[in-house]
């Protein structure tokens, strides 16, 4: 942990001289007095919420997309509803919707005779999950859909019912070509995380912001959250480009 | 559960006093049209440019489009809005930066050119993608028919190019039609802001957001549809769905 501070703290100052030295009167002792709490409450929060809502999009995606592709004309009507619904409305709007719908749907579902307590961050991850899961959805399809048929044709002839060849022939496979798509979308759902601030959560934007308004330092604060936003969405999609290399040479 | 449904309240007088909610929802769903149209534009114009730098043999115009590209690109759009909205204008000289703060319809310009900047990176990626498709031979055909870089780019690669890029692109702008609704927080009155306002004053928070969605959803259509009878009007006959 102490190793952890003190290369964050390292990294931190570092952007703070380049920032002064690009700006004259860039004030580096507020980021210097904050920098731990926008780390260690903001972005702790920030990444819990986009692995967490990456990780259930997911599988609640390829749920969608297996519906979609079933066959079964409801489940494709659902799946194909679903989707489209969620990929044309803005993520603000649905945000809105979850956090006031949510309380509503929990006294419904637990019988209660009034709205219940969802809490911020819950909301959040449903909220986040449910939306990201329609794209994950897409790119999961689009995934099934590139296996060839003979493969899944085999596995029948094999004997295999319809799960088997599911999740020992095409999803491995769907995965593994889709995984650079699936992490791209992931790093847009780490910048998208930022929204929340409309809920005044603590995300790293929101935590930045509220030191931002507390000390009335919005230029130090917001230019220090765009480099870091910057640096780990530029770094994940470095890290994407080279997966992406090692996958398409192994195929 | 209590909730009081009341799909009336559509027809009834705002507090605002400039008509019904209906009429509130209808103008920030203008504001929404307006704001997108309008970086629409600015994104076409830069990321065009950019996507076709992005393609050149020259060296420094291809690093300054990938700089440009991964500076917009990996920037949530929120951030950005925030560093166009309460940054900028402490950075610039300060007569310049008082005149930005005190513009009237600050939000509306600074959402207008922040989203516009934040598409033109993804409207980049999608052109320099469109050109690098087309086989090589067509530029080799441009210059040996005596046609300089930007001719043939004018004549030859842009128009082919920009017709097969038209169906990302045509998801690009949806993607912007959504992101206005981010500009909320810098206080521009679009349709999500306009629902929200709709939802403090009424408390009628299902009825607000449902018209907002319906209202966003007819957009979508709209555009899917405009977009297919553009896709179809310029389709290339013997290209890919490009009619006879």
């Amino acid at each position: 942990m102490d190793i952890i501070i003190s290369f964050l703290g390292f990294f931190v100052s570092l952007i703070v001289g380049i920032l002064q030295f690009l700006i004259p009167n860039f004030d580096g002792d507020v980021v210097n007095r904050s920098w731990q709490y926008l780390f260690f409450e903001g972005m702790r929060f920030t990444l819990l919420l986009t692995l967490l809502a990456t990780v259930l999009g997911i599988a609640l995606g390829t749920v969608i997309a297996l519906m979609r592709l079933s066959g079964i004309a409801p489940l494709v009507w659902f799946a194909t509803g679903y989707t489209t619904l969620f990929r044309s409305l803005p993520l603000v709007l649905v945000i809105f919707w979850f956090y006031f719908l949510l309380p509503y749907i929990g006294a419904w579902a637990w019988g209660m005779d009034r709205p219940m307590t969802v809490g911020a961050f819950n909301s959040a991850l449903v909220t986040f999950t449910l939306f990201e899961a329609a794209y994950f959805a897409e790119i999961m399809r689009a995934g099934i859909q590139s296996i060839p048929k003979g493969q899944a044709a085999a596995g029948h002839a094999l004997g295999l019912n319809y799960r088997q060849v599911m999740t020992t022939i095409v999803l491995p496979q769907a995965f593994r070509n889709m995984l650079p798509v699936l992490l791209t979308q992931t790093i847009v759902l780490f910048q998208d995380t930022s929204l929340v601030y409309v809920l005044a959560l603590t995300d790293f934007l929101g935590a930045a912001s509220k030191v931002a308004q507390r000390d009335g330092r919005l230029v130090e604060m917001y230019l220090f959250a765009a480099v870091i936003y910057f640096i780990v969405s530029f770094s994940l999609s470095l890290l994407v480009k080279r997966l992406q290399d090692r996958v398409a040479i192994i195929r | 559960m209590n909730y009081n449904w009341n799909w009336g309240i559509y027809w009834q007088q705002s507090p605002e006093g400039t008509g019904t909610y209906a009429m509130l929802l209808l103008s920030g769903l203008q504001w929404t049209i307006i704001t997108a149209l309008c970086a629409w534009v600015i994104a076409l114009a830069i990321g065009s440019t950019v996507g076709v730098m992005r393609t050149l043999p020259s060296k420094w115009a291809n690093r300054f489009a990938g700089a440009w590209i991964e500076l917009f690109r990996n920037i949530p759009i929120l951030v950005q809005l925030f560093l166009w909205f309460f940054v900028l204008p402490e950075l610039l000289p300060k007569t310049m930066g008082t005149a930005l703060k005190q513009l009237p319809n600050a939000p509306f310009y600074i959402a207008v050119v922040g989203l516009g900047f934040a598409t033109s990176a993804r409207v980049a990626v999608q052109v320099a993608a469109g050109v690098k498709s087309l086989p090589r031979g067509q530029t080799m055909a441009g210059y040996a028919l005596g046609l300089s870089t930007a001719q043939t780019y004018q004549h030859v690669l842009l128009p082919m190019a920009f017709r097969i890029v038209l169906p990302p692109l045509t998801s690009e702008f949806l993607n912007l039609i959504k992101n206005t609704s981010v500009a909320l927080t810098i206080g521009l009155l679009e349709l999500t802001f306009r629902a929200r306002t709709m939802q403090e004053y009424s408390f009628q928070v299902f009825e607000a957001f449902t018209a907002a969605t319906v209202l966003y959803l007819i957009l979508n259509v709209l555009v899917v549809f405009g977009a297919r009878a553009l896709e179809r009007s310029v389709a290339v006959p013997g290209y890919m769905g490009g009619g006879k």
